[in-house]
């Protein structure tokens, strides 16, 4: 059992955890995740690492609640306990001096680069993020995605806040007036990652996205994670979550992400949890 | 004269099993066990033990069961294993203790799983556990030495009671959440109850054996650091859990599951009683299970036991003989009406308009001439190609070493199939006081090999930290 010591609501449905555990702390680095069960007779659930402190062993993670999993750990209160935490898990991001990077994020893949920036800004990198949400109330970490960033641009799809549009105009614009990017980073809903990717491609960018495929054990053993990366067979919770974006098969890892549409709706039901926002 | 007839284990019906997943044997009761112990001639040259990867004195508990001496049975097995309750239950006993019996020259072996099986329940059920005393083993400052161990399958968990008998301290690091590795996640319920295996690890936890689960080596912490944190020796005993696929189209559609995640969805998260548990699994009218091993069993029987389930295929290239899984599982299986496709390989899965499979595409086979290794070959028969309908596959091909731990380790000299390469005999590794066993250094075997590997490491790793 881990204890929760921090818990933020962050937006409607959206929420901050701060979760004691040395393990996952001890060795944790940008691009990380951990796997979770909030209560005994749980499912394992991937979620990024969004931060953690080595002095007191707490991580840090962000979830959006989607389903019977993330709403039930959404009930849990600081001073709860969690039922296991694995971690860290995946290959990190590999941080050098890559030069002008753009970050981009949307919705709940903002926490997930929120360290990545952070990790390439200190290396000397000259970090520009995009945050992208649908509307002004959403917007989540603007404050610490910009003392992470050396600029931060927001698209909001109704135009509340920052440009109107989506995160793709916005690194268009970039793309049009700046210098030329010597690394783009997208992690958000597979559309972005994709959209992004296409984008990228006609410029040449060499772009990673982290692809948040469905996962059971996280440690290479069951392949429920398998992607298609340049034609070949690639387990996303060892070989990534970070690849090539201009290699992902992003149709196959949509079609695969539903698997389980029809058994999350009976969940839902069966556990009588009404989600918030939708 | 010996009776030539082995006495039979009652079961389940197939007609009642396959809708639930209770213990498929009931094992004997105690008149069946003394007279099926009664049945061993208590040979001069017992070739049993030979058979037995860790040398049990079989004709000794046999004879003490005959005898009705269910304490002293009990501890002769314990003498060598540790695990008697699953041992009996899923040692592949036909290819060894009972495969060297000698009344299987006039008749059938000595029953000898399930009179192993009935002296552990026995103990279970009546006998008191026998308490071991430990002399804890101390460094020069007084502080009880302590060793690592990764993976919590049959080879961690043998090593880690061996080691604490002999008073060192043992923590065992498991990246799932449930210690027992192929135990819990792999070997369904109906097969192996897992009240069993936790009744073995809380013994374990008796002897003073720590288990912390969540913990993957070579992730949270490295090898380097778990030297740090002052463990003495390291043993390593991951097991070769990456799952092979058949490499043909369309495998990626949605209702393809390796073994691997189908199995543990099922056993370890407990699919089958979604949505009482969270995790699902979608499973259609027709399975298709690819391969013949123990796994492959174990799916096909897991997927006969769930509602909504009307047919459930196995698919295997070779013929009947060549099937490697357990006689009794396969048996169990055909009684619960498993439908064989023998000779027959699957050549491309097809799916529907919403990327779900819907048919396999197969050819029909037939065998060779022996190659080199004395195996017949299958061919593909051509223009014999076929359909089978499905809403399931299950590729169970075996497993591949696991890379997590083995490539972050600088030093650690593996095989050309990734497994460590580790000394029989000591477990020994290419790096001093590092040692491994089971799977990850032999490939999937069986449980059985994997206690013995255990034993072994554990006893060189005293020597080793008692020199040091
Ligand atoms: C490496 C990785 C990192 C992730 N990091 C985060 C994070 O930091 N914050 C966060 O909120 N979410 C993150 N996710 C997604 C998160 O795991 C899912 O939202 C969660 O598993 C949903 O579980 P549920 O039971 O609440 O919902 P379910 O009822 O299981 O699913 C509801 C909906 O979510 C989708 N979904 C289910 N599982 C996943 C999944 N693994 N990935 C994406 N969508 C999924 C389903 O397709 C479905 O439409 C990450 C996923 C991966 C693989
Ligand atoms: C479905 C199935 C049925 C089988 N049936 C039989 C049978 O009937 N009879 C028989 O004799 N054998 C059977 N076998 C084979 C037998 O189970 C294995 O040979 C045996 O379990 C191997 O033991 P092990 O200790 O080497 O590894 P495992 O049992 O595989 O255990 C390894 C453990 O290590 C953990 N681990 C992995 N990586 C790390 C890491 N980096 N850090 C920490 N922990 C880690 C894993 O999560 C796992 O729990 C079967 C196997 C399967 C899969
Ligand atoms: S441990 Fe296995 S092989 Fe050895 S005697 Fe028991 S059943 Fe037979
Ligand atoms: S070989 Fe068979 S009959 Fe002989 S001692 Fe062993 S179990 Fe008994
Ligand atoms: S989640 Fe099981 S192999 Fe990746």
């Amino acid at each position: 059992m881990y204890k929760i010591t921090l818990k933020k609501q962050l937006s409607k449905d959206i929420k901050l955890m701060g979760i004691e555990a040395e393990h996952v702390v001890k060795n944790a680095k940008a691009g990380n995740f951990v796997i979770l069960i909030p209560h005994e007779n749980g499912e394992r659930i991937p979620l990024t690492i969004y931060d953690w402190d080595k002095k007191t062993n707490v991580v840090y993670i962000i979830f959006q609640e989607v389903g019977v999993t993330t709403a039930k750990l959404g009930m849990l209160n600081e001073g709860d306990s969690i039922f296991s935490i694995a971690g860290p898990l995946g290959k990190h991001f590999h941080v050098e001096k890559f030069g002008n990077v753009a970050i981009v994020g949307g919705g709940v893949g903002v926490p997930a680069i929120f360290p990545i920036a952070r990790a390439l800004k200190e290396a000397g990198n000259n970090v520009t993020s995009i945050m992208g949400f649908r509307t002004k109330e959403l917007i989540i970490l603007e404050k610490e995605m910009e003392s992470v960033s050396n600029k931060l641009l927001t698209a909001t799809n109704d135009g509340s806040q920052g440009q109107k549009g989506l995160v793709t105009d916005v690194l268009q614009g970039m793309i049009n007036s700046g210098p030329k990017l010597d690394l783009c980073v997208a992690v958000g809903p597979v559309i972005m990652m994709k959209a992004v990717a296409e984008l990228t491609r006609n410029y040449n960018i060499k772009t990673i996205v982290s692809l948040n495929a469905l996962m059971m054990d996280g440690t290479g053993m069951c392949g429920g994670c398998r992607v298609t990366i340049g034609g070949k067979n690639k387990f996303s919770c060892v070989d990534g979550p970070d690849f090539d974006g201009h290699q992902v098969d992003f149709n196959e890892l949509t079609s695969r992400l539903g698997t389980f549409k029809e058994e999350e709706k009976a969940s839902l039901h069966h556990s009588k949890i009404q989600l918030v926002g939708r | 004269m010996a009776k030539k007839e082995r006495l039979k284990v009652r079961t389940q019906e197939a007609s009642a099993r396959v809708k639930n997943f209770d213990e498929v044997p009931f094992g004997f009761n105690e008149a069946e066990a003394v007279e099926e112990a009664s049945r061993c001639i208590q040979c001069k040259k017992p070739t049993c033990i030979d058979g037995c990867p860790v040398n049990i004195n079989i004709k000794e508990f046999v004879r003490l069961i005959a005898a009705k001496d269910y304490q002293g049975a009990i501890r002769i097995i314990k003498e060598n294993n540790s695990l008697p309750a699953v041992c009996g239950r899923v040692c592949p006993q036909e290819t060894q203790c009972e495969e060297k019996c000698v009344m299987l020259k006039t008749g059938q072996p000595i029953n000898i799983g399930a009179l192993e099986r009935y002296a552990a329940d026995w103990e279970a059920a009546n006998g008191k556990i026998e308490e071991v005393k430990i002399t804890p083993k101390l460094d020069k400052t007084g502080k009880q030495i302590s060793v690592a161990i990764a993976g919590s399958g049959p080879a961690g968990l043998t090593v880690a009671s061996e080691l604490a008998k002999m008073g060192y301290k043992a923590v065992i690091f498991e990246a799932l959440h449930l210690a027992g590795g192929v135990l819990v996640y792999g070997i369904p319920e109906f097969r192996l109850p897992k009240a069993i295996v936790k009744r073995e690890v809380d013994y374990l936890k008796k002897l003073g054996v720590e288990i912390r689960t969540d913990v993957l080596i070579g992730k949270s912490y490295t090898v380097k650091d778990i030297f740090e944190m002052g463990y003495k020796a390291l043993f390593i005993g991951v097991g070769a859990g990456t799952p092979s696929f058949v490499n043909i189209p369309g495998e990626n559609l949605k209702g393809v599951y390796s073994a691997n995640e189908f199995l543990t969805r099922m056993n370890l998260l407990k699919a089958y009683l979604f949505p009482e548990y969270d995790t699902p699994v979608k499973i259609g009218k027709k399975v298709a299970v690819i391969g013949a091993g123990n796994v492959a069993m174990d799916a096909a029987r897991i997927s006969k036991r769930l509602k909504g389930v009307e047919e459930v295929h196995i698919i295997y290239r070779r013929s009947d003989k060549e099937m490697p899984a357990r006689h009794e599982e396969i048996e169990h299986a055909r009684e619960e009406g498993i439908i064989f496709n023998l000779l027959t390989n699957p050549l491309e899965l097809v799916g529907d308009e919403n990327g779900f499979v819907t048919k396999i595409k197969c050819i029909k086979m037939e065998l060779g001439e022996p190659d080199s290794s004395g195996r017949r070959s299958p061919k593909a028969i051509p223009g014999t190609e076929f359909f089978i309908d499905v809403n399931t596959v299950i590729p169970a091909l075996g497993t591949k070493a696991n890379e997590l731990l083995t490539t972050n380790v600088e030093g650690l000299k593996l095989n050309k199939w990734g497994y460590i390469e580790a000394d029989p005999e000591t477990g020994e590794t290419s790096l001093p006081g590092i040692y491994a066993g089971g799977d990850i250094s032999t490939g999937a075997a069986t449980v059985i090999a994997a206690m013995g590997a255990g034993k072994k490491a554990a006893k060189a790793m005293d020597t080793y930290l008692s020199r040091e």
